[in-house]
């Protein structure tokens, strides 16, 4: 690995400068239930991240504490060197961001769609066309641009959100479960283009995932968040390399079970933290994708 | 709000963990240029972020860009349009016609159905304007919502985004019932200007009752208890009002229940601009614009417990 000069001053880049996301003693708590607890957690720039862990682990919870949406109570996040606390206007703007629910306006089209995040960021006129245009073509919709979102297939709405999360051309890209709901040839297609785009641009990806063949494949290094702490980090060969003397040919998936087990309810009575919405919510939107 | 440099980015700026970044990349313009993914499209433009409004332009293009998307969605789907256009017909044409007949509310020489015609214009605004806040939980649920906190537009400027969008759709209602209106022989005023000033009128209104809505559901948190809510309070709003009879001939508590209503005060404003009778045109004004101002910071401060 290379180590970069920072263009602006010639120097090499601080500790805090290379890292897109660095959360320090985070914490976060609904009423009685700790959601995230100390979380420690370091994104480098450019690379894929995965947040990995069952139910109510804490991931939705530090990404919407990353993305501004709740406060920071107790600890730091920093998402390219700024204080989220602090600067939330600034971090917003390095920020492209696509929620787990299908959150395209189905009575827009495609372009239509992508047009209004053109606008909310203040991409001036003169220049918003192509840059639709650009952000369509990147997710293969331009075909499809003028039809209204509501005749869309889920992977399509998924890419078409994506290119909603681009156009404004984001240093950080936060997907929460992109792919829920997909079918596979769905799910390739979003994660070929999640792909593409950023061995492009360079940005960096920071996503979550109930699919363990996911993020073996396309992340560079995964967290295993479990009760709100991170319970295992590295890349899925590392994580693999780690079981190695329990299982013969261990998969992600075994790590998985090994840091989070069964994923039912412990035992020692502690809800698994996810409420009745948040299960709505994900099943909501698996079956608007089918 | 303090504005981020819009600098080009480059792959190889962001690529210290990708080993793969290219060595040649890394003269900006060079790059964009080169950028592309491996089955062809450019993406140059999305590599620079766009320069940041700042200061008191954000809140107009916030707004600008909402209303945008109500004409938008209208353009797509006008059949609430036309179902909405149904129940104030109904009020003109069934209650109208028959309290002229009847002569039994003294309008001051004002034939019942003119009286009545700007009422009714304020009351379908309303309407539309108090289930925003229904529409702005199913955002929540959505994501729409979500994904909108999350780009750089203050809370406030998004609600007054929103209210405005509102207020446009309340616009576009008020035209039919304008036409509706005309059809049935209401000698309305076809003064350009004043008819700018009803649409202002019509424009505060529907973003102070989408505010009210807003604040109420960033209270109930739900669609269900906010539907109870809206048909709770819309009819008490409406027959609190001088939508349908002079505020003279009210109960003295009445009187003072209308004087708290902003309703009240809309249609004093449409009476005076459409049909040329005595009106508080500045007071009207004035309370419109106040009420809308506070619902907006209302709402702003408890959009937040929806983003939750």
């Amino acid at each position: 690995m290379t180590t970069e000069l920072d263009p602006a001053t010639g120097t090499e880049p601080t500790e805090d400068q290379a890292a897109a996301v660095r959360c320090t003693g985070l914490e976060y708590a609904f009423g009685d239930t700790k959601a995230v607890d100390n979380l420690d957690l370091t994104v480098r720039t450019g690379e894929t991240f995965g947040l990995l862990g069952p139910n109510g682990a804490g991931k939705t919870t530090a990404i919407r504490a990353i993305t501004t949406l709740l406060p920071v109570p107790v600890g730091m996040i920093q998402v390219f060197g700024t204080d989220v606390a602090r600067n939330k206007m600034d971090v917003r703007r390095l920020l492209g961001y696509v929620p787990q629910q299908l959150s395209a306006d189905a009575g827009l089209t495609g372009r239509e769609n992508v047009s209004l995040f053109a606008r909310v960021y203040d991409v001036p006129r003169r220049e918003r066309e192509a840059r639709v245009s650009e952000a369509l073509e990147a997710v293969a919709l331009s075909g499809d641009a003028h039809k209204l979102a509501a005749t869309y297939s889920g992977g399509m709405v998924r890419r078409l959100e994506l290119a909603q999360a681009l156009v404004s051309a984001p240093r950080l890209l936060i997907l929460d479960e992109p792919t829920i709901g997909l079918d596979p040839i769905a799910r390739t297609s979003v994660w070929e283009r999640i792909t593409e785009i950023k061995n492009a641009t360079g940005m960096t990806v920071l996503v979550t995932t109930h699919y363990m063949d996911e993020a073996e494949q396309y992340c560079d290094r995964v967290a295993l968040m479990h009760k709100g702490r991170v319970r295992a980090l590295g890349s899925p060969e590392q994580l693999k390399a780690g079981l190695r003397d329990s299982f013969t040919a261990p998969t992600l998936e075994d790590v998985f079970r090994h840091y989070a087990g069964s994923g039912f309810q412990g035992a020692d009575g502690q809800s698994d933290g996810e409420d009745f919405r948040d299960v709505r919510r994900t099943r909501n939107t698996a079956n608007r994708v089918r | 709000m303090s504005a981020v440099p819009a600098t080009p980015r480059t792959a190889s700026a962001e690529t210290a963990a990708a080993e793969t970044a290219t060595a040649g990349a890394t003269a900006g313009t060079a790059a964009v240029t080169a950028a592309s993914t491996p089955s062809g499209p450019s993406l140059s433009l999305l590599l620079t972020p766009p320069q940041a409004r700042t200061g008191w332009r954000v809140v107009p293009a916030r707004v600008g860009a909402m209303c945008i998307v109500e004409l938008q969605k209208l353009r797509h789907d006008r059949s609430e349009l036309y179902t909405r256009a149904v129940q104030p017909a109904l009020w003109l044409l069934i209650y109208g016609e028959t309290f002229t007949r009847l002569h039994a509310i003294p309008t001051g020489g004002t034939p019942y159905l003119d009286f009545l015609a700007p009422g009714i214009i304020a009351q379908s605004a309303m309407f539309i304007a108090i289930f925003y806040g229904i529409m702005i939980i199913w955002e929540r649920d959505a994501g729409v919502l979500t994904k909108l906190l999350v780009t750089p537009t203050p809370r406030a400027a998004l609600i007054t985004g929103k209210a405005f969008a509102a207020g446009v759709k309340a616009t576009i209602q008020a035209v039919v019932v304008v036409v509706i209106a005309a059809l049935l022989g209401v000698g309305l005023t076809w003064n350009p200007l004043k008819l700018i000033a009803v649409a202002v009128v019509v424009v505060l209104g529907g973003a102070f009752f989408s505010c009210l809505s807003m604040t109420i559901a960033g209270i109930v948190l739900t669609r269900d208890r906010l539907m109870g809510i809206g048909q709770a309070i819309t009819m008490p709003l409406f027959f609190s009002s001088s939508a349908l009879y002079p505020v003279s001939v009210m109960p003295g508590w009445l009187q003072a229940i209308s004087k708290c209503n902003p309703l009240s005060y809309q249609v004093d404003a449409l009476r005076g601009l459409l049909l040329g009778t005595p009106a508080h045109l500045w007071t009207d004004f004035g309370v419109l614009a106040g009420a809308a101002l506070l619902g907006i910071l209302a709402a702003s401060s408890l959009l937040g417990r929806l983003a939750k």
